[in-house]
């Protein structure tokens, strides 16, 4: 009887998916309501992080917190995976932070993934120094500003949903 | 007084044993790197991805002949250098963080009055870490005694297990005010980190005795006291010291002259 029941229910749950997918899979449907998608922009100091892009959207915790352990508990301050570095690169133009406005770098997948973080209740959301001043930043800011301005790009839907998994 | 006898071998901080350890890290890091470029590296820092290191013990030397009346150069030098917002500032003083505070102490028969800086006496053997129920107090390998910031819950029992009242809870948000290098935080313990971002970045001193120098009083050194070339080696061989409350048998990386 239990058998039954559950082959009954597996196939209900295909129907619905299939007929979920079907529903999302068409163009004419517009896109109603659910929460704005996260807003990447492109970093301002440097063209490549640390990792490819896949992988730190997925391991980026796993990383940081690796190396967190090794600065607090043994002092060292390698820069690779270093919190600071990753906010000296992505704190965005205008706020300056990579935390303050929503479509900040962190706070902008957070939101979308629902994942709250309490980095920034003890870490600085901002760089050491105005940003131009930056030793890598300050022959290029002005340059980059410009580049910043234009390139952000969109995350869609399928992609946040794979990291967040 | 117990802090003037002669200490046995077995302290890990004896004269005997510094001497001897200092001179096998100068052989062994002298082995790995050209002459020269290795005495350099001991005195003023370590590679960026080398590990703090059991072959250095930072600590403190005060002066309190030398430390002057009024003077508060060391305590705001801390607050700027660290973030914390000076007491005199802070709305709620009775419980606002201090890393260093001065004290003016003054002898009941004698009417002499003494001034000294006091903060975290980083001692080798520190109750605070003893009594830490989540391993967030710890000592680090060069003798630098730290809160672990993400896996401190809060509890307070470091601050009352201190006999030097050198720490402090932080109780209301920060809200981005944190310097970039000195994360800190609501709901954490914190105290005197003998500036350690400035020791990893190679400066070999702190704010505070930084401050000192620059204002001409030259009571504070800061230094290796396992080094025996170092300037705090050199003073505290010189000059009678004594550790404050020296019966709890601590170790303390602080030392004071003229108490
Ligand atoms: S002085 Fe207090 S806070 Fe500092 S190491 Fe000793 S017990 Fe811990
Ligand atoms: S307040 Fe934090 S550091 Fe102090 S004893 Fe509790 S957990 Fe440990």
């Amino acid at each position: 009887m239990a058998g039954k029941m559950k082959r009954l229910l597996a196939l209900g749950a295909v129907v619905l998916t299939t007929a979920a997918l079907a529903w999302a899979g068409s163009e004419a449907q517009p896109r109603t309501g659910g929460a704005p998608k996260p807003v990447i922009a492109k970093a301002v100091k440097g063209e490549q992080c640390v990792e490819d892009n896949d992988y730190m959207r997925r391991n980026h915790m796993k990383v940081l917190n690796h190396h967190r352990d090794e600065t607090v508990l043994e002092g060292i301050r390698t820069k690779k995976y270093s919190l600071k570095e990753c906010i000296n690169c992505h704190a965005s133009e205008k706020t300056g932070s990579v935390a303050a406005a929503k479509d900040d770098f962190c706070v902008s997948c957070h939101s979308y993934a629902a994942v709250k973080i309490d980095c920034f209740d003890c870490h600085s959301t901002k760089p050491q120094g105005p940003m131009a001043m930056h030793p890598l930043n300050a022959e290029t800011a002005h340059y980059k500003h410009k580049l910043a301005a234009q390139a952000t790009s969109k995350v869609s839907a399928e992609e946040m949903a794979g990291v967040a998994q | 007084m117990s802090d003037m006898k002669p200490r046995s071998d077995s302290t890990p901080a004896s004269p005997e044993r510094r001497r001897f350890v200092g001179a096998a890290t100068a052989t062994a890091a002298g082995l790995a790197i050209a002459p020269g470029v290795m005495l350099y590296e001991v005195a003023h820092g370590r590679a960026e991805d080398q590990a703090a290191s059991s072959a250095v013990r930072w600590g403190m030397l005060v002066d309190a002949t030398k430390c002057a009346t009024g003077c508060n150069d060391c305590v705001s030098a801390c607050s700027t250098e660290n973030g914390w917002t000076p007491v005199a500032e802070s709305k709620h003083p009775k419980q606002a963080p201090q890393w260093i505070r001065k004290l003016e102490l003054q002898d009941p028969l004698t009417q002499m009055e003494t001034n000294l800086p006091m903060m975290c006496q980083h001692c080798a053997e520190p109750p605070c870490v003893d009594v830490c129920p989540t391993g967030a107090s710890f000592k680090r390998a060069d003798g630098i005694v730290l809160v672990n910031r993400h896996t401190c819950i809060g509890c307070r029992y470091c601050m009352m297990a201190c006999p030097y009242k050198a720490r402090s809870l932080v109780h209301e948000p920060l809200n981005d005010t944190q310097k970039p290098d000195v994360p800190r935080g609501i709901g954490c313990v914190e105290a005197c980190t003998f500036c350690v971002q400035k020791v990893d970045r190679g400066d070999g001193n702190t704010a505070c005795a930084e401050a000192c120098t620059a204002a001409g009083h030259n009571a504070l050194v800061f230094g290796d006291m396992n080094d025996p070339e170092s300037e705090i080696s050199k003073r505290l061989r010189e000059l009678p010291t004594k550790q404050v409350r020296a019966d709890l048998n601590l170790n303390l990386g602080v030392r004071y002259h003229g108490i």
